[in-house]
């Protein structure tokens, strides 16, 4: 059981980092999209190891549901999808390396030289207690979101409604 | 699996191919797919320390704000993206310099 339950962690961090480097490497945008679905998935499944129910659904529902859609959305509206030139070329690839592996290594550095200290408690349902420290020690910053929500929502229809009307 | 350092792997290993993407990539939903890769990277850090420090959730409140904002961000900037192609019939991002004087 524990063998079975290690292998299938394994398969869902090679599925997280693989269609991860797809999403950044395929030239076709609608590739990448659908590979940014498998990586959300598998972060979400990364959540359920670490204990994280309530935070693995919602990344479902909001990332894979919600942002993913709009993404999907946003390719077919700002490119011709039929058409075969829809590849993409990337610019500054080898300047670019530089500071992936430069900030790569800072970051490796710090993972493995820091002495963790670590403590795991037991499994348990974190639902509610996540409820209770929203309403009560996060509460400012939780109306802040819901105002940054419905800001978000108004501007960005407004957004794409403005120049509808001058067609 | 229990391991903190496989996870922080991950996380930086997402981080790293985000950035990676922010730079070099020209198509601007190219380059928003990489800033969702970065806060997830975030978001799955927040978690990570948060599970193994004796299962304290604040963590877990700080990645779900995480996702909240970037559920946000990915409608403004979608909308920002449409906007641009009516203007220039592009999604590339080095076209889109109306501000430019």
């Amino acid at each position: 059981m524990q063998l079975l339950s290690e292998l299938i962690f394994w398969c869902f961090v090679v599925l997280t980092v693989g269609s991860a480097i797809v999403v950044v490497f395929h030239s076709r945008v609608i590739y990448s999209v659908f590979a940014l679905l498998f990586t959300l998935f598998g972060v979400a499944a990364l959540y359920v190891y670490l204990a994280a129910d309530f935070l693995a659904a919602s990344q479902l529902l909001i990332y894979v549901g919600g942002i993913l859609t709009l993404i999907i959305f946003g390719v077919f509206l700002t490119s011709k999808v039929m058409s075969l030139n829809i590849a993409e070329q990337s610019h500054q690839r080898w300047l670019a390396v530089i500071p992936i592996v430069l900030v790569g290594a800072g970051l490796l550095m710090l993972i493995l030289t820091t002495p963790w200290e670590i403590k795991i408690s037991a499994v348990r349902p974190t639902t509610q207690e996540l409820g209770q420290l929203l309403l009560t020690d996060y509460l400012v910053s939780f109306e802040a979101a819901s105002i940054l929500l419905l800001s978000a929502l108004i501007g960005a229809m407004r957004l794409a409604r403005f120049f509808r009307t001058e067609d | 699996m229990y391991n903190l350092t496989i996870y922080l792997m991950v996380s930086a290993v997402l981080f790293l191919l985000g950035l990676f993407a922010v730079m070099t990539r020209k198509n601007a939903i190219s380059v928003l797919m990489g800033i969702e890769l970065i806060l997830n990277a975030s978001a799955l850090n927040f978690v990570t320390f948060s599970h193994f420090s004796s299962g304290n959730l604040n963590g877990q409140v700080a990645a779900l704000f995480v996702i909240i904002i970037a559920a946000a961000e990915a409608a403004v900037a979608l909308a920002i993206f449409l906007n641009i192609f009516r203007i220039k019939a592009t999604s590339q991002v080095d076209k889109a310099d109306l501000l430019q004087g």
